[in-house]
């Protein structure tokens, strides 16, 4: 059914930062943040497809990659969603409306949005993972009769941990789309699922045999997900998985991602599980 | 008495089992109905019994001092629940509180363990159900022990 991930190629000078501006800080979480992005250039745009990262530049402190999670037919508004887990990040959360960041991309494969036409689709996602997805998300929601059934499955830490609650709240009550949520833990205030993610996917609708499975998370979680796929009866050539590697260049020249003979920055973030399988269990190379 | 066998059959749980088998179990089945809020068993009291979910949602609770009750998973339609019918001391380890109204086939532990001393077969086919069902609360245990989502996606 599926057989390949797109790849677009950015700016014509992939190693040289375009000057953006915050537009807006959004507290998602506790240790999560959006910043939402709009080129100086006001003509300029980026064009990318769903599951592609930029490179995001803190002036003065570093560079680190970055799923976009916006909308892909708002190429003029990037959005980027991470969490604070090192330097680069930190100096990330301070940024505030009308300061600059530095934007080279996009980068890497994309989920296989044509592959997935005329198939029920379903999203796996666990924690910050949510956050890739999205733009797969808006692109099925923007094309809804190009797809069967769409079901996403989320999983997070606690309730408090949930991204983007809100617009989940509005996916929730949509009739085209199927939306499960589950948590780690929880108290007796949370009225939803209490278990991990991959348990979800044994209840969910889809019909196994024409399904686009598209998994991004943890890669322990992943490896589950895909497991519980496979038990479910999908195929592993119908299941892509985004791999985080260390990205740095974003174009396969310093070998920071390699694994074995493949760039996640150029060869991926996405991969069709039966293609990566084999480095799946790799320990970092 | 209306037969518990074609509910019982049509069960994901005994899907692998013989008629005669499932004809052994439905002698220790009975059907419940409990409405939300209400609680099927609690922390401490005899295991008599596991259950086959046939609607709503149940939540595994383990009270905490200073913490009070925490949810440590929730179980739905299709799914089994409770395997410490099967294990001495035969004592709940958690409670379970009904989310929503829920219906279920509620298996008497000793009735069942008593036709599995007689009838190996059975025993075996229930014990592997058990344990398969056991694989996967360990798994996904351990998946949550290992707090995934903490420090990077």
């Amino acid at each position: 059914m599926a057989t390949s991930v797109e790849r677009t190629v950015g700016a014509a000078d992939p190693m040289v930062p375009v000057p953006y501006v915050v537009e807006r800080f959004i507290r998602e979480t506790q240790d999560t943040f959006s910043l939402e992005l709009e080129p100086f250039d006001p003509t300029g745009e980026l064009r990318f497809l769903p599951g592609q990262f930029n490179m995001l530049y803190v002036f003065g402190v570093g560079e680190v990659p970055i799923s976009i999670s916006g909308d892909a037919a708002e190429p003029r508004k990037l959005i980027h969603t991470t969490r604070e887990v090192g330097v680069v990040t930190r100096a990330m959360r301070s940024l505030k409306p009308g300061h600059t960041i530095g934007v080279r991309g996009p980068f890497g494969t994309s989920w296989p949005m044509d592959e997935a036409k005329g198939h029920d689709v379903i999203l796996v996602a666990g924690g910050i993972g949510l956050a890739p997805l999205r733009p797969a998300l808006y692109w099925i929601l923007r094309n809804r009769d190009d797809y069967g059934k769409v079901v996403l499955l989320y999983g997070t830490r606690s309730p408090e941990d949930i991204l983007y609650s809100k617009e989940l709240a509005k996916w929730r009550s949509q009739f085209d789309l199927e939306v499960y949520i589950t948590v780690d833990r929880a108290t007796t205030e949370w009225r939803g699922n209490v278990g991990v993610v991959t348990k979800l996917i044994g209840r969910a609708p889809f019909d196994p045999s024409d399904t686009v499975a598209m998994v991004c998370g943890p890669e322990i979680m992943m490896r589950f997900a895909v497991e519980e796929l496979a038990r479910r009866g999908v195929s592993t050539s119908d299941i892509y998985v985004s791999m985080e590697r260390n990205m740095k260049c974003g174009i396969g020249l310093c070998g920071h991602c390699q694994l074995r003979g493949e760039f996640v920055c150029k060869d991926g973030p996405v991969y069709r599980f039966d293609v990566i399988e084999p480095l799946f269990l790799e320990r970092e190379l | 008495m209306t037969d518990l066998y074609p509910i019982i059959r049509s069960q994901e749980f005994f899907k692998e089992f013989s008629e005669e088998d499932v004809h052994e179990v439905v002698g220790c089945a009975t059907n419940i109905v409990l409405h939300q809020g209400q609680y099927v068993f609690r922390e401490g009291e005899p295991a008599d019994h596991f259950y086959l979910i046939r609607h709503g949602r149940v939540s595994l609770e383990l009270f905490a001092p200073g913490r009070g009750a925490v949810v440590v998973e929730t179980v739905e339609e299709g799914e089994p629940l409770g395997w410490s019918w099967l294990i001495p001391p035969y004592k709940w380890h958690f409670a379970a509180r009904c989310d929503t109204l829920l219906r279920a086939i509620a298996l008497d532990g000793q009735c069942l363990r008593r036709k599995c001393e007689e009838n190996p077969r059975l025993g075996y086919h229930l014990m592997r159900r058990m344990a398969e069902m056991m694989e996967s609360r360990l798994q996904a245990s351990i998946l949550r022990m290992l707090d995934l989502y903490g420090d990077k996606r």
